[in-house]
């Protein structure tokens, strides 16, 4: 029951947004995002780690092909639906202050957008996991093509036509998939990890599964849609593209690849572990030389995501425990990022690190939360993102000691750039040919302070999200260990 | 059957409303006619009826064929209110509509071949004229005389195909022919097969596929966009399913011989229809070369050749149909200056947003994007295809989608480009279009979110 409300919350509010007026939609949006917000606080209270499939719908859609309407939550689901509907309020809350030509449009699209995700994250049949899929692209877009910089229109078309590419790919892959269960064909999740497969078969739908999730997530060579499309997109586009809906390539790993195709990841994964670190390596050197602040979050963007990456692919507890952390931490400090381009690009008109200098002395609440938020994506110590980082090289170490050692190099680079961006905004002399920065409004105070708490809290007492996350993590993990 | 003479009488009438003096009542005869019509063919559900020693079938395939191209035809109608007003020879084209009607109905049905050629030659000259009915207009001539050429000269192929197999199998009945083959397997002569590819050949001109669609977008150019929109939605329908039929019944057992040579018509056919509608600014003519591009999806079914082909190819022709019935109200609505380009779009969404959405709803179907039909559609016949184990060809498919996926979206981002002074006023979609819009938009979201009602019928 408690799965149908999530999903049916925002949907039914999306289209009401068009009937309500201009002014208002945007506190109905909140409204809707926040209560939201409330029942997966309540899920979690009644959410018991170690069964999986709680509070489970199962309904026929297509009896006669087998396509069942079902979803459910265990640990892996819970956690990406929390990091949905908590991101969702602040990225609404973040644009209180646009000017906006169409509210109606935009709020709706976004509310849309949280029922794709939130479908996305729960589904446990194929066919509905694949509808979720491509139906958070059609709000994504729109919200891109409308409310998007100078280039949208190239831009937008692209990043669509690549990521369908991609999903069509994964759909051919299920359709087979589907055709290899056993008696009356379903797209059930438990029967896909069930069915029996040749090591052939699963070397071909790993690479249709891995094309498809590595271009969402994005990873080298298919990397080259995002910085485009973050620099373009609106900052609420971008949050939501970075925030959550790479996630959903991540996810897809996790739930639909590892325990569908593991003598393919055997047979493949070191290939695709290597792009992971080239993706890692290349996008740190492409952020060091940016003189786009945004370009550069969206960059650090890359790196950060082909370790999580590599992290799952290393097909160990400790991989997977920090891939689940750090897609959280990762989420939670690149909306923290993109908002903080976000008040510099409205106060000072310009976003360019040249231009910029001298922030610091005009702002000091400002400075503090820019510099924790900072150092929390390059992974300090009680941040958030060290426990992420932490696991996961500790995963990939594992799996093979040179890999991690390529991999690490994240840290380093990323402390790099991340500070010669710091240095470059907020240090120095003020440029004087643009304005002054003013303070903080209260709006930005509560989403950037919102935002270093939960940064503080996973990054000192991480303890209930592994605890939510591990009998989940297992029971993908013990459809591998069946294999080797 | 009553339900086909229901439709030649109403015909007749249409034609007769004009000397008898009741054209004013013509319209709503017409309508409740097809409504009625509709109901006959739910009748006869289930009782798979033959007629005429055996020349017509309605089993449930040909009755859901049928009762579909009826509905089309009436979602047509209500697009094409104005044009009967104003135009001065409604009553000719009334009957011209329904007489297409009537050849469609038979082409669906036939179960001997000779009701196949008739079926098509009631279907082809009337549209001939209509074709041709915008007499002013240069281009409608060349449409006219081009169809037609072509047209002759496909029925030509299927004629000697016809003439071939019978030659072999001494009947044209389409069960006697079937018996012939399986038992005569091993020897078949040559001719037989020389009669089935020259068959194939026409049919293939006659849907339009690669390497034979050359004569479609300067015809679908050039006709009037009300005739357009019926030649590309309910011609296309009837065609299929007498393809279909025909290889479904007669030729299936010499699938190993026809089967790789399609398969590779319908990649071709995919391929040439998207890209070359990615190069194109017109409209009518971008509608055009997807309609070619649909044609290589659905010929994908009939490769397959499996127990959900027929309900794949019925699942595709209604989806791709009604969402076209769509983009050609609009395109009809809006290019009322002979304003046809892509780029007059410019400035819709702003002016007219309701009507926009729903345009957009109808290209997001024509790409194959969930939740619409046209999503689950392709999904079905994919899936068909998959099983039959044609891999390759749904790879191309799949391709061939993502390039329509680029022209199907530059419909929508010109919808949300700034309207610039050169484009001149937009005309308001109203009355019949808008209806018919609507319609569209709700069937293919009906058909996208419980693609259950249709899929389980055959």
């Amino acid at each position: 029951m408690l799965t149908l409300l999530l999903l049916f919350i925002p949907l039914i509010a999306s289209p009401l947004c068009a009937v309500i007026s201009r002014d208002k939609v945007k506190y109905f949006a909140l409204v809707v995002s926040l209560l939201q917000l409330a029942a997966i606080v309540y899920a979690f209270t009644l959410f018991k780690s170690d069964i999986a499939n709680q509070f489970g719908v199962n309904y026929w859609w297509i009896q006669s092909l087998g396509i069942a309407f079902k979803a459910g939550f265990d640990g892996i689901s819970i956690l990406m639906v929390a990091l949905t509907n908590f991101l969702i309020p602040l990225i609404i809350l973040s644009s209180f202050r646009n000017e906006n030509e169409n509210p109606k449009a935009f709020y709706g699209l976004i509310l849309f957008m949280q029922f794709a995700l939130v479908g996305v994250f729960t589904a446990l049949d194929g066919f509905l996991f694949y509808v979720f899929w491509e139906l958070a692209l059609i709000p994504i877009y729109f919200i891109c093509l409308m409310w998007g910089g100078k280039d949208k229109v190239r831009i937008t078309l692209k990043f669509f036509i690549y990521t369908l590419a991609g999903s069509l790919l994964m759909l051919v892959g299920l359709i087979y998939l589907y055709l290899q269960t056993p008696g009356i064909h379903t797209f059930d999740i438990q029967s896909f990890y069930n069915v029996t497969l040749t090591p052939e078969a699963q070397g071909w739908l790993f690479w249709a599964f891995f094309i498809a999730f590595a271009i969402k997530i994005p990873i080298f060579p298919l990397h080259t849609w995002q910085p485009d499309t973050y620099t373009d997109a609106p900052t609420q586009g971008t949050m939501l593209l970075s925030g959550i809906m790479l996630k959903m390539g991540l996810y897809g790993m996790i739930r639909w690849m590892l325990p569908i195709v593991p003598i393919g990841i055997n047979e493949w994964g070191h290939f695709a572990m290597i792009l992971c670190v080239i993706s890692i390596v290349y996008s740190s050197l492409m952020a060091f030389v940016q003189k786009d602040f945004k370009r550069l979050i969206a960059y650090s963007s890359i790196a950060h995501v082909g370790l999580i990456a590599a992290g799952i692919l290393s097909l160990n507890i400790q991989g997977l425990q920090g891939a689940m952390i750090q897609m959280l931490s990762h989420g939670v400090n690149v909306v923290g990022m993109f908002f903080i381009v976000d008040i510099i690009q409205r106060k000072m008109k310009t976003r360019n690190l040249a231009e910029l200098g001298g922030l610091a002395n005009n702002s000091p609440i400002f400075t503090i939360l820019f510099m924790i938020v900072l150092l929390a994506s390059i992974a300090l110590p009680l941040t958030n993102g060290f426990v992420g980082e932490f696991l996961l090289l500790n995963g990939i170490y594992q799996y093979n000691a040179w890999i991690a050692a390529c991999a690490g190099l994240t840290v380093i680079l990323g402390s790099v750039y991340m500070l010669r961006a710091y240095q470059a905004i907020m240090l120095g002399e003020p440029n004087a040919k643009y304005t002054e920065f003013t303070g903080l409004s209260k709006i930005e105070k509560i989403i950037l302070v919102s935002i270093v708490s939960v940064i503080f809290i996973t990054g000192i007492y991480p303890k209930p999200i592994f605890m939510v996350a591990q009998p989940a993590l297992e029971d993908i993990l013990v459809h591998i260990k069946d294999i080797y | 059957m009553n339900a086909l003479i229901v439709i030649a009488c109403l015909g007749i009438a249409a034609m007769m409303s004009e000397v008898l003096g009741f054209k004013k009542l013509l319209l709503p005869l017409v309508a409740i006619g097809l409504i009625s019509v509709v109901g006959l063919f739910v009748m006869d559900w289930n009782t798979s009826i033959r007629y005429y020693h055996d020349m017509l079938y309605f089993d449930n395939y040909a009755i859901a064929f049928s009762a579909m191209v009826t509905v089309l035809t009436a979602l047509w109608l209500i697009m094409s209110k104005e044009y009967f007003i104003s135009t001065t020879s409604k009553a000719e084209h009334a009957a011209l509509i329904l007489f297409c009607l009537t050849g469609a109905i038979v082409m669906i049905s036939y179960s001997d071949l000779s009701m196949l050629f008739i079926g098509i030659e009631i279907l082809s000259i009337s549209l001939y004229v209509l074709a041709a009915s915008n007499k002013h207009d240069l281009r409608s001539n060349e449409a006219g005389l081009k169809y037609f050429l072509m047209g002759a000269f496909a029925t030509g192929f299927l004629l000697f195909g016809i003439t071939l197999i019978y030659g072999a199998s001494g009947s044209f009945n389409l069960q006697e022919i079937a018996n012939y083959l399986s038992k005569n397997s091993e020897h078949l002569p040559m001719f037989v097969y020389a009669g089935v590819l020259l068959m194939l050949v026409g049919l293939l001109f006659k849907v339009s596929a690669a390497p034979f669609h050359f004569w479609a977008p300067d015809v679908y150019e050039g006709s009037p966009t009300l005739v357009t929109a019926f030649m590309s939605t309910i011609v296309k329908t009837a065609a299929f399913a007498a393809f279909y039929r025909l290889f479904a019944t007669c030729f299936s057992d010499l699938s190993g011989w026809w089967g790789e040579t399609l398969a590779i018509v319908a990649a071709l056919t995919m391929l040439v229809g998207n890209v070359l509608a990615v190069m194109q600014q017109n409209f009518k003519r971008m509608l055009a070369y997807s309609s070619i591009a649909h044609a290589g999806y659905m010929l994908m079914a009939i490769v397959a050749m499996n127990h959900i082909s027929a309900g794949a190819i019925f699942l595709y022709t209604s989806a791709y149909s009604i969402a076209s019935l769509g983009a050609f109200a609009c395109l009809h609505a809006l290019g009322a200056n002979d304003n046809e380009k892509i780029i007059n779009l410019r400035g819709f969404i702003a002016k007219q947003p309701f009507n926009a959405g729903l345009l957009c709803l109808a290209m997001l179907s024509l790409a194959g994007i969930p939740p619409l039909a046209g999503f689950f559609a392709k999904y079905y016949l994919f899936y068909g295809v998959i099983q039959s184990g044609y891999l390759w060809l749904v790879l191309v498919a799949v391709l061939s989608s993502l390039i329509g996926v680029y022209y199907y979206f530059r419909v929508i981002y010109t919808m949300f480009l700034p309207r610039e002074e050169e484009d001149g006023v937009l005309p308001k979609i109203s009355g019949g279009h808008k209806i018919l819009l609507t319609i569209v938009a709700i069937l293919s979201l009906l058909m996208g979110i419980f693609p259950g009602i249709l899929q389980g019928i055959l």
